[in-house]
């Protein structure tokens, strides 16, 4: 593993042109993939990609945050800031996978849910709300992994599971340090000191009970060695999936509802 | 941080002779208009010119809303640690706490409501703005899990500014950890009426706020995901006033129903009762 690298430097690191998206790792990690559109209510929502195909042999419902590799793709995705269509899409394909007993698998990387006119007619908030409500009680194994960026509601949204990883240098945060220095000290330049505070690196979130794992990147970042970083997530999927498969699912969604249950700090 | 709280004018006659002398005035943030500071209290306040339900504490919402000496707290002295070490996060909840009097940006507890019993929720927005924080998931999370070991249903009236930014990613499992005692509570078969107050915002529209069996708002409150000022950075352009007030999400379908202050304790109480909370037969 690297040596310990600051918030900072990870947030470099992730904002690098070259970071991997899903649409690198996907064939690197699944076969068989088909991929599945829209929310039967509004549209397609570009920012969230999901689908059926297969971890080691096995169908499994896949749903990802979709960040673009140059500025088209990101023009075509939102530079991954989903609507509400996207996350009600993502809740289409979760029931459809809980229908035909599917294990979920999440790539969160999103730098937040997008925050704009339509977003809000639409119902954001509510779309957001619906999601973290219903994947607490589906009755198939979900695993979440963040890839790069996990910002706000928009990654919880995908991100109620029966265990979250990180991507060594990846982050999960309230809210951007930029907006979080503007919010709090009305300085938005003061974003770096906001990110050594705010604990949002992957062992942060081990710490905190947000995270259970850590997955490894190789020397420099995950763009250094695309090959490795992929067999090091499928090694992980490939290892939790067939655990929390043999799981009885009633034992496996109190333990779903008692990893969020037991995060708080306070005293009475 | 407590910017748009009501703006009350106060002028007083320079002479002191008894025909100058103005009241106190309270100046509306939604229609800019002035009325007497009497005659919004009166109200319970709400502007007497164009219906703005403005902000009132936890406890005279209690006050107004159950049935006298019905209200029985939780977790009353419940409160917030620092989880990440947030430099002056303590200190500042200290003070905030006296200078509020609340113990954090919530209070729950049972109550009746012209007899039905309920679990009842209220945030303050005078704590914080509202923020959700380990506090208001934790007493929110305890009273849905009450309300469903004992069949009652829940009453939630929401106030807030969003997520509790000094305590960061665990302010946001705190959307998670809220809704998910929803759901169970749903699931086994418990009524939840959410009230939209102003403002309802961020984390809490995006988590237990948008997910009653029913939404009710009262009249030209804010209710949103993303801040105004987020919105109209992104699109640079200002925003219609009416944008995101309680008739517009009426209009685009996240809302039930919009009903004023003065009729809201006996909508409640016709609520429950179609739904079998009858009044308990008299005890003792
Ligand atoms: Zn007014």
């Amino acid at each position: 593993m690297d040596e310990k690298k600051t918030a900072w430097e990870r947030l470099q690191l992730i904002h690098t042109k070259g970071r991997p998206t899903i649409k690198d790792y996907l064939p690197l990690i699944f076969t068989d993939f088909y991929e599945m559109h829209g929310d039967r209510l509004y549209g397609d929502d570009k920012a969230i990609l999901g689908g059926i195909g297969r971890l080691d042999g096995k169908p499994v419902t896949i749903i990802a945050e979709v960040k673009g590799r140059d500025i088209n793709e990101n023009k075509a995705c939102n530079f991954a800031m989903p609507h509400p269509e996207g996350y009600r899409k993502a809740l289409r394909l979760a029931r459809q996978a809980e229908k035909f007993h599917r294990p979920i698998i999440c790539f969160i990387d999103t730098p937040g849910a997008f925050c704009g006119v339509a977003a809000e007619e639409r119902g954001q908030g509510e779309a957001i709300a619906k999601n973290i409500a219903e994947f607490m009680t589906l009755r198939t194994p979900i695993i979440s992994i963040v890839l790069g960026e996990g910002g706000s509601g928009g990654a919880l949204a995908l991100g109620v599971c029966d265990e979250l990883a990180m991507l060594e240098n990846a982050e999960y945060s309230v809210l951007s340090p930029r907006g979080f220095a503007s919010i709090l000290w009305k300085d938005a330049s003061r974003e770096q000191e906001a990110s050594e505070i705010m604990k949002l690196t992957a062992e942060d979130m081990v710490d905190l009970g947000v995270a259970e794992a850590v997955i490894e990147e190789p020397l420099g970042g995950a763009h250094n060695d695309l090959d490795k970083i992929s067999e090091n997530i499928k090694e992980y999927l490939s290892q939790k999936i067939a655990e929390k498969c043999q799981k009885d699912i009633d034992v496996l969604l109190k333990e779903r509802y008692t990893k969020f249950r037991k995060i708080g700090a306070f005293s009475e | 941080m407590f910017e748009g709280f009501f703006d009350v004018v106060k002028k007083r006659a320079r002479g002191g002779a008894e025909e100058e002398y103005k009241p106190p005035m309270f100046k509306c943030p939604r229609c800019t208009q002035t009325s007497p500071l009497s005659r919004y209290e009166e109200l319970h306040r709400v502007c007497p010119k164009c219906n703005y339900h403005g902000r009132l504490s936890s406890q005279e919402r209690i006050a107004i809303t159950v049935d006298k000496d019905s209200f029985k707290e939780f977790d009353g002295g419940m409160i917030s640690a620092n989880p990440l070490d947030f430099p002056d996060y303590t200190e500042k909840q200290a003070e905030i706490r006296s200078s509020t009097g609340l113990n954090d940006a919530v209070v729950t507890g049972t109550a009746t409501i012209k007899g039905s019993p309920v679990v009842i929720g209220v945030m303050d927005s005078r704590y914080m703005m509202g923020s959700m924080g380990s506090v208001v998931g934790e007493k929110i999370t305890r009273a849905f899990e009450y309300a469903t070991e004992n069949h009652l249903p829940v009453v939630m009236f929401t106030a807030s500014g969003g997520a509790r930014m000094q305590e960061g990613i665990v302010s946001l499992m705190q959307m998670a950890k809220t809704s998910g005692a929803v759901k169970l509570h749903s699931e086994a078969g418990g009524l939840y009426i959410a009230v939209m107050t102003d403002p309802t915002t961020g984390g809490v529209t995006a988590s237990f706020a948008s997910l009653g069996d029913i939404i009710i708002a009262e009249p030209k409150v804010l209710i949103g995901f993303a801040g105004r000022r987020v919105i109209e950075g992104t699109i640079k352009q200002r925003l219609p006033e009416d944008f995101q007030l309680a008739e517009f999400m009426f209009d685009k379908g996240f809302v039930d129903m919009i009903v004023e202050r003065r009729k809201m304790r006996s909508v409640l109480s016709h609520l429950l009762k179609l739904h079998g909370f009858a009044p308990k037969e008299k005890e003792v």
